[in-house]
C-alpha cells in the first residue's frame, strides 16, 4: 500500500479548505488570512483583469443569521466611500452557497509592520492623522468601527493608509437593525489592548464615536511608544484620547485628527496648556533657521564693535 | 500677515539695533538719534523691497539672494554717505538683507490667485 507523503496530504487539505469560486468570475490565488468568523483570500477578477481580496464566511455552520451578517458588513464598508476606508467591489454567493464579499486588494504592510520598520515619528503621526481621517468620515455616516487595531490598518505601497475589517463595525440608530444584527447587551466586542472601558464591560447600547477614539487614542499610544523622546503634547493628546470616561475624551475624530496636524506643525495643542516657557522653546524649535540667523547677525555686531574700539 | 508687513516690520526692528549699537562708537556718538533714524528707514526701506519681492516671487533661495543684494546695496550708499565704516556699516546690512529675504520667504501669506 502506498502512503501519501505528508506533503501531499499537506496539499490535499489546502486544496479542500479552497473556496470554490467556479459559480463567480473570480480564479483563487492564495489565502491571505483567518479570523473568527471569515477567511480574507487573494483572488484575480477575470473580468476586469486585477487582483481583489475576497472575504469568505468560514463557520461550521452557516445560519441566515451570519450570512445575513455578512451582506451587512459590506453594505456598512460600500457606504463608505473615501480614499482611506477599503472599497468593496462586489458581493456574492459561492457555488457552495457561502456568502463573500469581494473588495480593494491593499499592497503593504500593516500598521505594526510599518512601525516595526522604523518609521519615523513624523510619518506615524501622518499616517496616523489620516486614519483619524477616515474613522471620522464613517462617524459622519453614523458608522462605529468598534475594532480600530493597528493590524487593521494597512499602508499601502505608496504611503496610502486604509483601514480594514468593518466586521463588527455598526450603524448608530440603524432603524432597520433587528434582533438579528444587533450585537446583545454584555457581549465584549473587539480587540482588549485597543477596548474602551465601557466596551471592556460589554455596556454595547454605550458605545457610540467615542469609544472609537479610545481605540485611536491606544493606536497613537502604540505607535509613540518605542520613540526615544516623546513631547509633553504628544502624550496629552494620548491620556485625553484614552479618557476613562467618554466626556473627558475628545468629542470627534476630526478634533483628535486636528490636534495631531497642530503637533506636526508645532502649534500649540488644545489637549495641553504650555507654560511661557515651553511656549518660547517651541517657536525657536519651529523657527531654528531664522533664530540661528538672529543670533549671528548679533554675534557679529558685537565682534565689529569690539575690533572698532581697539 | 502680509510679507510685505513681514518685511517692514523685521527691517525696522534690525534697523533700530543696527543703529543703536553705533553708541559702541565713540566718534559717532553724537549723532546716534539721526543714525538710528537712517538706520530704521535704512531698514524699512529694504524690507518694503525684499517683502513685495516675496510677494511676486516665491523661491527661497532667490528671495535670499535679493534679499543680500538689496542689503549690501543700501548699506553701501549709507558707508558712502558717510565716508567711513565701510565694513561695520556694509556687512551688518547684508546680513539684516539675508534675514529679512528668508523671513519673507518663509513665513507671510500670499494672496491667492485670481482664476
Amino acid at each position: 500500500m502506498n502512503w501519501l507523503s505528508d506533503e501531499k496530504v499537506n496539499r490535499l487539505r489546502t486544496v479542500v479548505s479552497e473556496p470554490d469560486f467556479s459559480a463567480t468570475k473570480y480564479t483563487f490565488v492564495k489565502e491571505l488570512g483567518r479570523g473568527g468568523m471569515g477567511a480574507v483570500y487573494l483572488a484575480e477578477d477575470l473580468e476586469l483583469d486585477r487582483l481583489v481580496a475576497i472575504k469568505v464566511l468560514n463557520t461550521p455552520e452557516i445560519t441566515e443569521d451570519l450570512r445575513n451578517r455578512m451582506v451587512r458588513e459590506a453594505q456598512i464598508i460600500a457606504r463608505l466611500e473615501h480614499p482611506g476606508i477599503v472599497p468593496v467591489h462586489d458581493v456574492g454567493t459561492l457555488a457552495d452557497g457561502r456568502i463573500f464579499y469581494a473588495m480593494k486588494y491593499v499592497r503593504g504592510s500593516r500598521l505594526d509592520e510599518y512601525a516595526a520598520q522604523g518609521a519615523s515619528l513624523r510619518d506615524r503621526l501622518r499616517k496616523f492623522q489620516a486614519v483619524c481621517d477616515a474613522v471620522a468620515f464613517a462617524h459622519a455616516h453614523a458608522v462605529i468601527h468598534r475594532d480600530l487595531k493597528p493590524q487593521n490598518i494597512m499602508i499601502g505601497s505608496f504611503g496610502e493608509v486604509l483601514v480594514l475589517d468593518w466586521g463588527i463595525a455598526k450603524i448608530r440608530d440603524d432603524p432597520r437593525a433587528s434582533a438579528a444584527y444587533q450585537t446583545m447587551e454584555g457581549t465584549v466586542i473587539g480587540t482588549r489592548r485597543y477596548m474602551s472601558p465601557e466596551q471592556a464591560r460589554g455596556e454595547i447600547d454605550q458605545l457610540d464615536e467615542r469609544s472609537d477614539i479610545y481605540a485611536l487614542g491606544a493606536v497613537l499610544y502604540f505607535l509613540l511608544n518605542d520613540q526615544p523622546k516623546i513631547s509633553k503634547a504628544a502624550e496629552a493628546i494620548c491620556s485625553k484620547a484614552m479618557a476613562s470616561a467618554k466626556e473627558d475624551r475628545y468629542a470627534t475624530a476630526s478634533e483628535l485628527s486636528a490636534d495631531t496636524g497642530r503637533l506636526l506643525d508645532a502649534e500649540p495643542v488644545s489637549a495641553y496648556r504650555e507654560n511661557a516657557f515651553e511656549r518660547v522653546s517651541r517657536w525657536v524649535s519651529k523657527n531654528r533657521f531664522l533664530v540661528l540667523l538672529v543670533v549671528a547677525y548679533l554675534l557679529m555686531r558685537i565682534f565689529l564693535i569690539f575690533t572698532s574700539r581697539r | 500677515m502680509s510679507k510685505p508687513l513681514i518685511g517692514v516690520i523685521l527691517g525696522a526692528v534690525l534697523g533700530v539695533i543696527d543703529g543703536l549699537t553705533a553708541w559702541f562708537t565713540p566718534a559717532v556718538r553724537n549723532e546716534l538719534g539721526g543714525i538710528v533714524i537712517g538706520s530704521t528707514i535704512k531698514g524699512i526701506i529694504a524690507g518694503i523691497a525684499i517683502g513685495f519681492f516675496a510677494k511676486k516671487f516665491q523661491s527661497l533661495p532667490i528671495g535670499i539672494v535679493f534679499g543680500v543684494l538689496v542689503g549690501a546695496l543700501l548699506a553701501a550708499l549709507v558707508a558712502i554717505m558717510q565716508g567711513g565704516y565701510y565694513l561695520e556699516i556694509i556687512l551688518p546690512g547684508t546680513l539684516v538683507g539675508l534675514i529679512v529675504g528668508f523671513a519673507t520667504q518663509k513665513y507671510g501669506t500670499t494672496p491667492a490667485a485670481a482664476n
